[in-house]
């Protein structure tokens, strides 16, 4: 069997190191995506432009204002005068949250009466302003806890909380979204660099007629299959490696479950990816189309309907059932659970089976309908 | 039956409602070769790619060797060699590497690979260029190294399809020397061409047409037996205007044109002259010579297309 998968083999490599495109899609692709993705793709809604319009002007204000300008989650701009002030620097994007103190603050909470503090967000960016005034209340709010107890102890009262609220955040402590997304990178190279380097290696092979001249040889169509797959394997998980040692030197991500699930998952949804790229190629004769068609079966789901930037649970339900067709969707459960938690197979089990069948029936088909057109 | 390499009876292939190959028998005796002829889309490729198991045939069957081509497509492969008009070799890849790269996949090693790389290289004439990428080869080298790479495995049986087209004359002219080469080491060739001269160096011929099997034998049956009336060759200048004429006369069975001379069959020769003479003597026709010739397989094929296309209307 290998006596004659070798010819092939060799072949493949000797014409993959001849071409600089192929390679270049296969190596350089993957290093410039974690790069990219890594430092420019970024969700923390941090050093958000602030101004602040403080009407009251007292220590107790300024005591407020103090936690506002005292962290990295925003960046205080400077004081403003009125509304229209506030609404000229919305449009003009030089700030997108504005804290609105009263004339009565300082008065009504030596008072010990309910204040109001207002706060102006530009949602135009919804994901940022939402964050942003999250962030907001959980400052204003501890502030309002500690008020609030010193009001009792002046009093003469015992300091009581009712309820003291103590979230600890697992696995990404920083809330890090480079963690989250890094991991699934890899997913999202390996299945665009396998679809679309296959469909083009054997449809080439097809214009050119060599296709032709291999079938007319006692080669079996699964030994073509498997001469033409094997190197680009290969190179996939050679790229997978990369970004895994890149993501440790660049964005210290470590893997911290094991690394054999890890790379028996990759194993498996290169091969799915693989099958995909030949099925493509026995649909069509032309590179061109070779090409769409890989782009589209691989790019968008693995990208959209995957879970790789947005969340498959807030999708609508019939994208949520689309989103079965994406391998990717299995592949990312495992790797952020292996790289990210250290889960092991006996969690990840289910996310193997899906992707065995996958890859399985994209090589049975593909080889099936390579036989149909041979014999 | 035993001096058969090729028996082909009632091969059919149909696409859809399109009959490609009508009911094609023949058979093709060991070491001969054997000419498959036919204007383009007349079945010929098609055939051939049944006969080399890279299409299954609607009904009918084909056996090559001995073994039958539907049931037995593995032992058919390896008794065979292929080669296309498209000299299917990775223009990517150097001389040696397509040379190793076919010889691998059909199982050669070691000494054998060598040895039988020392050849192609002979054969090919490309012995000091095996380092060159095939990309930079002109048309019969290409032409020469696919006809290698395919028989590098030392079939009994080698099919070419169109295997000249797209080379100039000295390299199709090398190229039936090798052929020849072939059929005297008891190798069966069978090739497709639509070049008529080259098929006078074929043992066989068959001439098919819209699918159909419409003669066989070979070139002097061919000729001795379709073309039993006397063929004159006319010179003149204008061709075209004295075709009109002559092709009106009732005396005249058959005329085409062979480039500046029309080729006239009539039933005598010596009438059949005084009549085109006297047809033709005003002078805007710019007569030249009348003179008998020995008719060439391209009269035979355009009679037998001219008949089969009649029958048809």
């Amino acid at each position: 069997m290998y006596r004659l998968l070798r010819p092939i083999i060799i072949k493949e490599f000797r014409q993959i190191r001849r071409d600089p495109t192929s390679l270049g899609m296969l190596l350089v692709l993957p290093t410039a995506l974690i790069i990219f993705v890594g430092y420019a793709l970024n969700f923390d809604v941090k050093h958000v432009p602030l101004v602040i319009f403080d009407q009251s002007k007292t220590a107790e204000s300024r005591e407020l204002l103090e936690k506002f300008k005292r962290t990295d989650l925003f960046d205080y701009k400077f004081d403003v005068q009125g509304y229209e002030e506030i609404e000229q620097l919305f449009l003009h994007r030089q700030a997108t949250i504005a804290v609105v103190v009263p004339k009565a603050y300082a008065d009504d909470v030596l008072a010990g009466r309910d204040v109001r503090i207002q706060l102006l967000v530009d949602g135009s960016d919804g994901n940022t302003g939402g964050q942003a005034v999250a962030n907001a209340s959980r400052i204003t709010a501890e502030y309002s806890t500690r008020l609030a107890v010193d009001a009792i102890a002046r009093m003469g009262g015992r300091s009581y909380i009712p309820i003291d609220f103590q979230p600890r955040v697992w696995y990404n402590p920083d809330l890090l979204s480079r963690q989250f997304l890094v991991p699934g990178l890899i997913g999202f190279i390996l299945v665009l660099t396998a679809v679309i380097s296959t469909s083009m290696t054997v449809v080439r092979e097809k214009e050119r007629g060599t296709m032709e001249q291999i079938m007319v040889s006692p080669l079996r169509p699964i030994q073509v299959i498997m001469g033409k797959t094997l190197p680009y394997l290969l190179i996939s998980l050679l790229g997978a490696t990369a970004i895994l040692i890149l993501g440790y030197v660049l964005f210290d991500i470590h893997v911290r479950g094991s690394l054999i699930v890890l790379y028996g998952g990759i194993l498996l949804i290169v091969l799915g990816a693989l099958g995909q790229g030949l099925l493509v190629s026995t649909v069509t004769d032309s590179q061109q189309v070779a090409f769409l068609i890989s782009v589209f079966s691989s790019l968008l789901p693995s990208f959209l309907l995957s879970g790789f930037i947005f969340p498959v649970s807030s999708m609508p339900l019939v994208l949520q059932l689309l989103s079965n067709l994406a391998v990717n969707k299995f592949f990312l459960v495992v790797v952020r659970g292996v790289m990210l938690k250290g889960v092991g197979i006996d969690v990840v089990w289910p996310q193997f089976v899906y992707m065995g069948i996958f890859a399985a029936l994209m090589l049975g088909i593909s080889t099936r309908r390579m036989q149909k057109r041979a014999a | 039956m035993n001096d058969h390499a090729i028996v082909v009876q009632d091969l059919t292939k149909r696409f859809g409602k399109f009959t490609a190959v009508d009911h094609v028998s023949f058979n093709v005796r060991r070491g001969e070769i054997f000419g498959f002829l036919g204007a383009n889309g007349a079945g010929k490729s098609t055939t051939i790619r049944m006969l080399c198991g890279l299409l299954s045939p609607t009904s009918g069957r084909a056996s090559i060797g001995g073994h039958d081509v539907t049931t037995q497509p593995e032992q058919v492969k390896l008794n065979i060699g292929y080669m296309s008009q498209r000299f299917s070799l990775y223009d990517d890849l150097t001389v040696e590497q397509n040379i190793r790269f076919y010889g691998g996949v059909y199982g050669l090693q070691n000494d054998r690979l060598e040895e039988r790389m020392a050849w192609v290289l002979k054969m090919a004439d490309l012995k000091g260029r095996e380092g060159s990428l095939t990309k930079t080869l002109s048309g019969g080298w290409k032409q020469r190294l696919a006809l290698g790479c395919a028989i590098l495995h030392q079939p009994r049986i080698v099919f070419l399809d169109e295997p000249t087209g797209g080379v100039d004359p000295i390299s199709r002219r090398n190229f039936w020397e090798l052929i020849n080469q072939l059929s005297d080491q008891g190798i069966t060739v069978l090739v497709t061409t639509h070049f008529l001269d080259e098929a006078e160096y074929c043992n066989n011929i068959i001439l098919i047409n819209a699918g159909k099997l419409i003669a066989g034998g070979t070139p002097s049956q061919l000729k001795r037996d379709y073309i039993v009336h006397p063929i004159l060759e006319v010179t003149c200048q204008k061709v075209v205007d004295a075709l009109e004429i002559v092709r009106a006369q009732p005396w005249v069975l058959e005329v085409s044109v062979f480039g500046t001379r029309l080729h006239v069959m009539v039933k005598d020769e010596h009438e059949g002259a005084s009549q085109l003479s006297a047809l033709l003597a005003a002078p805007t026709f710019g007569l030249g010579t009348i003179q008998r010739i020995v008719p060439s397989l391209e009269d035979v094929f355009l009679y037998l297309l001219d008949r089969d296309d009649g029958g048809k209307a």
